[in-house]
């Protein structure tokens, strides 16, 4: 077996723990319970960044070509990502929420053909390290901006309707959850229009033209369009909390479909990425 | 030795009778002193709460020693005993050592897991200590229930979630806010809980307090309590976007505060959360307010409900406490054995070793032909032989000691070698004071 996808598997067994643990953390609900689940992720981190390497210097170029590629990398960039939110924060109920996505893009992505093909030569260039890695750091952000959107929504509602169930007691303040979600969106909006920015200079040069309406860059560009309009309400007007909270989840969605729906369902220029790579 | 404890608390007492065997603080000496007079008493700690009097004791003579406590309660106060003796409660053994340690667990408690009975347990016994009532027993006991009581404070959620209104709203400011530092808050009307509930937020970091009343000189009153800005009533609308949290409690019979009012409060505060806490009733505040985003109000009613789930939630924590205390009462036990292993060792060698004299006594008086050498020879085989014999019961009992089973293994040997132990006896308190 070839060793990228050894390592790979062995990742996500690391993964599969680290959620194991940040869940019985959660259920135990002690004081710095989540040590050994962190430890435990901060491995994995480094076992995934392994494979990553690993694989770059098997097929000869950045892995993020195929559906299995570009799912683990996004696993990567989400653990990677979590990681630094998670320093500062310590909340178990948000990390193990997070692990499990991380966990679920890694099974998803171990179910797609994991052999590696010859290069398409449209995508032999450097723009593909940066359009890509722009684009998923920006995508691991929302999804950090997301899973904090849900819990503030599960929150509100309990404090809304006076009835707390046992996460009430788990969970961060509302200040706190709305909080991340403004450092994410103002963290991840910038990413995301970088990574827009670099597929068009790349499709300028690889395709000879900016922008071709594409369903990727059509999606795309719907849903920078929703964060923008999130933004702009968060900045001017005052947008917060449960309307912010909405957003970041609808937002997610869209994201979702334009990552995977895009790839699975509509053709297009972007058709690397498809089920057959 | 055994613990003993008699005593009467909020479950077999109504207050009448508690405060007439209450114990004044400034006078502790002279009860210590004639508890420790009691003839079969060797130690004692007098605990005198509002809630519970209780009277622990070390004794060597259990029954007579729970009798005689009783006697002095009712005796010190000049108590009818047989009136008094129905509200009594006594227990010796492990059930004396399992009940302290629920008491200074706070699991006795009116309201579970408060944390002031540790604290008056503590008093209690600066004071035995002061007044020299206890000695090596109490010492260790009272010690080990703090420790326990420590344990169950940090290793449960027995003390977790607010059990007073006034906290389960500075709870909850602190689930919407974050922390209340720095935030506004704002009372309309007055009325003690209202007062309470500021003072809570105040004790919590709120730096900022804005004070309204119908009668503006007691707004003024007020706002110079807690060092805050006095508001005029008929403007009070107008400052409320300042207001984070806002505590009302006015006599209106209608409500003073409507949606209209929040939302274009809000609007002035860029939608930044607002806490309304309606403690008036009839209400003050518009049950509707609850639906504007980004808004949270919650009545006397709501309140009493959140208190309610956290006291549910505190009684189920107090299984898990159940569990820590019965390993340390196994820890405590093993112990209080232990006090008796090496007292019943050093009878057990002596008993033999007296055998043992006698016996070589009668052989060399019948054998005089014996020399120096040969009575020497017998000597050393004599006491080889007893210090065979008794290392492994010695070994037996040292062992025992460390794993809880000492006490089966002392009670065999006393009774098999008919052993008289001579300590611990009588006022252990003389051999090793505080």
């Amino acid at each position: 077996m070839v060793v990228n996808i050894m390592l790979f598997k062995l990742t996500l067994l690391l993964y599969g723990i680290t959620t194991l643990l940040y869940m019985v953390s959660v259920v135990v609900n002690k004081p710095n319970g989540d040590n050994w689940a962190r430890r435990v992720l901060v491995v994995a981190f480094a076992g995934h960044t392994l494979t990553l390497i690993m694989r770059f210097y098997e097929a000869g170029y950045t892995p993020v070509t195929n559906l299995h590629e570009s799912l683990s990398f996004f696993a990567w960039t989400l653990a990677g990502t979590f990681l630094v939110i998670d320093r500062r924060l310590r909340m178990a109920v948000l990390a193990a929420t997070t692990s499990t996505i991380v966990l679920i893009l890694m099974l998803f992505g171990s179910l797609m053909p994991m052999g590696i093909q010859s290069l398409n030569p449209a995508l032999d260039s450097l723009w593909l390290p940066i359009h890509i890695g722009l684009a998923f750091l920006g995508n691991a952000v929302f999804t950090v901006a997301f899973v904090a959107g849900v819990f503030y929504l599960l929150q509100e509602r309990m404090l809304k309707s006076k009835n707390f169930s046992a996460l009430y007691h788990r969970l961060p303040s509302l200040d706190t959850l709305d909080n991340i979600n403004y450092r994410c969106l103002t963290l991840g909006f910038p990413l995301m229009t970088m990574g827009i920015v670099s597929g068009a200079v790349w499709a300028e040069s690889a395709w000879g033209t900016y922008w071709s309406w594409d369903p990727k860059e059509t999606w795309a560009l719907i849903t920078w369009f929703l964060y923008a309009a999130l933004l702009h309400g968060r900045l001017t007007t005052g947008w917060r909390g449960r309307r912010a909270a909405i957003l970041a989840i609808v937002g997610f969605v869209f994201l979702l479909f334009t990552f995977l729906g895009v790839n699975l369902l509509l053709p297009g220029l972007h058709s690397y990425s498809s089920m057959t790579g | 030795m055994d613990i003993i404890v008699v005593g009467l608390s909020h479950k077999t007492a109504p207050v009448a009778v508690r405060e007439t065997v209450a114990f004044a603080p400034e006078n502790m000496q002279q009860p210590l002193e004639q508890i420790c007079e009691l003839p079969d008493v060797a130690e004692a700690v007098i605990v005198s709460t509002c809630n519970r009097v209780e009277l622990y004791a070390a004794t060597n003579a259990t029954d007579a020693a729970l009798a005689q406590l009783k006697q002095f309660l009712a005796d010190y106060h000049n108590l009818d005993f047989a009136q008094l003796e129905k509200h009594l409660y006594t227990k010796h053994g492990e059930e004396a050592i399992r009940h302290v340690f629920e008491v200074a667990s706070s699991l006795d408690s009116m309201v579970i897991g408060e944390p002031q009975i540790l604290g008056q347990i503590k008093t209690a016994y600066g004071y035995a200590a002061e007044f020299k009532s206890v000695g090596l027993i109490l010492n260790r006991f009272l010690h080990k229930a703090f420790s326990v009581a420590k344990r169950v404070r940090t290793e449960t959620n027995i003390a977790g979630n607010a059990v007073s209104v006034s906290f389960a709203a500075v709870e909850l400011a602190r689930k919407i806010f974050g922390s209340v530092e720095g935030k506004t808050v704002m009372l309309v009307g007055a009325g003690e809980m209202c007062e309470l509930a500021a003072k809570h937020f105040i004790n919590n970091g709120v730096n900022r307090v804005l004070v309204t009343n119908r009668t503006f000189a007691r707004a003024e009153k007020l706002a110079n309590e807690f060092s805050g800005h006095p508001v005029l009533f008929e403007n009070f609308k107008d400052q409320l976007h300042q207001a984070d949290i806002v505590l009302s409690s006015t006599g209106a019979s209608n409500f003073i505060v409507g949606v209209e009012q929040v939302t274009s409060a809000l609007r002035l505060r860029k939608n930044r959360p607002m806490f309304f806490i309606d403690i008036a009733v009839p209400r003050d505040i518009d049950p509707r307010v609850n639906d504007i985003n980004n808004v949270y109000l919650y009545d006397v009613d709501d309140l009493q409900g959140v208190v309610n789930a956290n006291l549910k939630e505190r009684h189920k924590e107090a299984a898990s406490a159940h569990l820590i205390i019965e390993y340390e009462i196994g820890q405590f036990q093993s112990w209080m054995a232990g006090l008796d292993v090496v007292p019943t060792i050093v009878s057990l060698r002596r008993k033999v070793d007296e055998l043992r004299q006698q016996e070589l006594d009668k052989t060399f008086s019948q054998l005089k032909h014996l020399n120096e050498d040969d009575r020497k020879a017998i000597i050393a085989m004599s006491s080889a032989l007893m210090n065979k014999i008794l290392h492994p019961p010695t070994k037996v009992l040292k062992l025992a000691q460390k794993d809880d089973g000492a006490q089966q293994y002392v009670d065999a040997l006393q009774r098999l070698f008919e052993l008289e132990i001579d300590a611990p006896e009588g006022k252990l308190k003389d051999v090793e004071s505080v």
